[in-house]
């Protein structure tokens, strides 16, 4: 599958790190008969199925709430935008293939058998127009969680080679460099000794034992390097004994983004063996939406059993220091109001930890319509950011987010993702907007108290 | 055999037949399905909690979402309340019932099983109207969602003329209402009419993994 080669260089320049806009887009990858490749899709599709993934496919009874619920929809009110119109191929695999009237179906041939083009229609779908926020599985009357629906049709998607040009040369870097934005182990290194120069701060890196293995994303590395000196501040401030590893840092995973559930494998084992290696306790995941959903909540799964050390979000380890006096922080004195990344909070559970980190600052929240739970997603995740085909929906579809953050009247915009963060920046050049998000870890490490 | 026989006998007896194996096959089909360990660490271990939770919370649409949903919210539950109640308590169909299980109850009056009725086909009429207006229920519609909604309204509406003795001899109105009934029947089990089992298992799965992960829904 490597005829989109990676000389497809990456483009850090821009707010948004990807793969320069190609010239001519590649968005079918290796060499195989049409057939061949809707089968593989399907079949690495149905692969999956369990009894939750069945019950969801049997539930929907077309009633076309959750087109309401999608930020793609609203934003284009084209009704193939409708979340559950983005499995219909699959859907129809599954009541073929995998479902208990399957035989039926099959012998009468009541379902149609799924064509290449339309597999190649629905890529976009599938893709670029789905973040797997999870806001439709609220407003479904059946609460399917058409997003987990969406990450099997990816599997299903990048075994058949049918996923977008620029998500397939990141994700096929991750794998081969360990960085889906060329932040190598060596470029890893040299940017925490730059940042521990630059901010005077001591930085651990390959420690043999520590109790906290820290990691980063590819995004912080390349694009916010700050957030290491910020990490390492408020670590040495806890006086913790803590360590960067160069042989398990990346916890963006992009082979769960894009669909390769071997590769998802590869990058979650490179960090739960590093943190095995130096015996760590806990293990901090950055400020990273989908990271988290990759490793707090799949990580044990693609370990096989229990992970022997605590996973933990950014926000939920910093609410907890505070909680405990563990991190004393000075006032700030400015109104805020906190983007939830859908991946940690609706998707994740740790929804309560920013506020906690907000309210021991003092800052004066001011809460979106909907914050938490109903929080709109900016429109970044899920792998959507990198692809320029997607650019035009994408930026329209911040509106929704730019109204919401207007109307609290806060001074600064907060997150814990940074993923939503360079969304932000993007939207915030094209929108020529006078604000973006900016890091909670940030903001506690400038207001460390000595 | 005259066709209110047949409708009584042989018809009911596939139809009814064909409804519970074909319901038990599909609900087993699910359920026997290959369930995976989930080795991350739970944040709640009240997963039933989460369900039944998942179930209730489901049963409104959130406030955020009422502006674009409640309207079919309403007439969904009018038709939904409204079939059972003209189902389950209008006296002839309680001593049909009671013909077969031997287990009866009390009626409700028969006016207002007519009234329900004819609100029921309102409600319906208009969900359909709704679904072909709407450009996305249009494109999401196939004809598991027309079918079914036929054999929906079917013995509602033949039930009602029967009761007006109206559309010919009675005898042959109401074994087409019979009939209907039992195409239902027949039916039920292959079509999205199985969200009447379903919508509880896949809200309680959804509500048990949201308990698990701590998100507050």
């Amino acid at each position: 599958m490597n005829d989109i080669d990676t000389e497809h260089p990456l483009d850090l320049e821009s707010k948004r790190v990807s793969v320069k806009k190609p010239e001519k887009r590649y968005d079918m990858q290796g060499e195989m008969p049409d057939d061949k490749r809707v089968q593989t899709a399907m079949r690495n599709f149905v692969r999956d199925f369990g009894y939750i993934a069945a019950t969801y496919m049997e539930s929907c009874i077309h009633c076309g709430a959750c087109a309401h619920a999608c930020h793609f929809h609203e934003a284009s009110g084209d009704p193939r935008h409708t979340p559950i119109w983005k499995l219909e191929p699959f859907k129809q695999a599954y009541k073929r293939e995998a479902g208990p009237l399957a035989f039926f179906y099959k012998a009468l041939n009541l379902k149609h058998k799924v064509t290449v083009e339309e597999l190649q229609e629905w890529q976009e779908l599938i893709y670029d127009t789905c973040t797997m926020c999870g806001r439709c599985t609220l407003i479904c009357p059946m609460s399917i969680d058409i997003a987990t629906l969406v990450g099997m049709a990816r599997h299903g998607m990048f075994q058949a080679g049918l996923v977008p040009h620029e998500l397939w040369a990141v994700a096929e870097r991750a794998e081969r460099e360990g960085s889906p934005l060329g932040a190598t182990p060596k470029v890893f290194e040299d940017r925490i000794e730059w940042m521990g120069d630059e901010h005077d701060v001591e930085m651990h890196v390959d420690e043999d034992k520590a109790d906290v293995l820290v990691t980063m994303s590819s995004i912080e590395i390349q694009k916010y390097p700050e957030s290491m000196a910020a990490m390492a501040k408020v670590l040495n401030h806890m006086g913790l004994s803590w360590t960067f590893r160069t042989d398990g840092y990346e916890a963006t995973n992009f082979g769960m983004l894009s669909g390769n559930s071997a590769w998802q494998k590869d990058m979650s084992m490179k960090m739960i063996n590093a943190a095995i290696a130096c015996g760590a306790k806990l293990l901090i995941l950055p400020e990273c939406g989908h990271a988290y959903g990759a490793l707090r909540w799949s990580g044990a799964n693609m370990y096989g059993k229990p992970l022997p050390f605590e996973v933990k979000h950014i926000s939920e380890f910093l609410a907890e220091g505070l909680q405990s006096g563990q991190i004393k922080v000075n006032k700030v004195d400015r109104s805020v109001t906190y983007h939830d990344p859908c991946q940690v909070s609706r998707r994740g559970g740790a929804t309560e930890a920013p506020r906690v980190v907000l309210g021991a600052l003092g800052a004066d929240l001011r809460e979106m319509k909907g914050a938490g739970l109903m929080n709109w997603c900016c429109g970044g995740g899920g792998g959507v950011l990198t692809i320029h085909r997607a650019d035009d929906l994408r930026h329209k579809m911040f509106r929704i987010k730019m109204e919401q953050i207007e109307a609290t009247g806060a001074e600064d915009v907060l997150t814990a993702c940074s993923n939503c963060r360079q969304n932000f920046d993007d939207n915030q050049e094209y929108h020529h907007w006078d604000k973006t998000a900016h890091s909670l870890l940030d903001l506690v490490a400038d207001n460390l108290a000595e | 055999m005259d066709l209110l026989t047949f409708a009584r006998g042989p018809a009911l007896q596939w139809s009814v037949a064909i409804f519970f194996l074909g319901v038990l096959w599909r609900l087993f089909g699910v359920f026997l399905l290959r369930r995976k360990k989930d080795y991350s660490k739970p944040r709640s271990t009240h997963l039933w909690r989460g369900a039944v939770k998942g179930l209730i919370v489901h049963l409104w649409p959130y406030k955020e979402f009422r502006p674009k949903v409640v309207q079919s919210y309403i007439l969904g539950y009018i038709f939904h309340i409204g079939l059972a109640i003209v189902v389950f308590f209008f006296v002839p169909h309680i001593l049909f019932i009671k013909n077969i299980i031997g287990v009866g109850w009390g009626g409700l009056p028969n006016s207002f099983i007519y009234i329900t009725g004819a609100v029921t086909i309102a409600a319906l009429v208009a969900m359909l109207v709704k679904r072909i207006a709407n450009p996305v229920t249009r494109l999401l519609s196939n004809f598991d969602d027309y079918f079914s909604w036929f054999v929906t309204i079917a013995p509602v509406v033949t039930g009602l003329m029967a009761a007006a003795h109206w559309g010919g001899r009675y005898e042959h109105v109401l074994a087409v209402h019979i009939l209907s009934f039992e195409l239902l029947l027949v039916w039920f089990p292959f079509s999205k009419l199985m969200h009447t089992f379903f919508f509880v298992v896949s809200r309680g799965t959804t509500g048990a993994l949201y308990e698990r992960k701590g998100t507050s829904a």
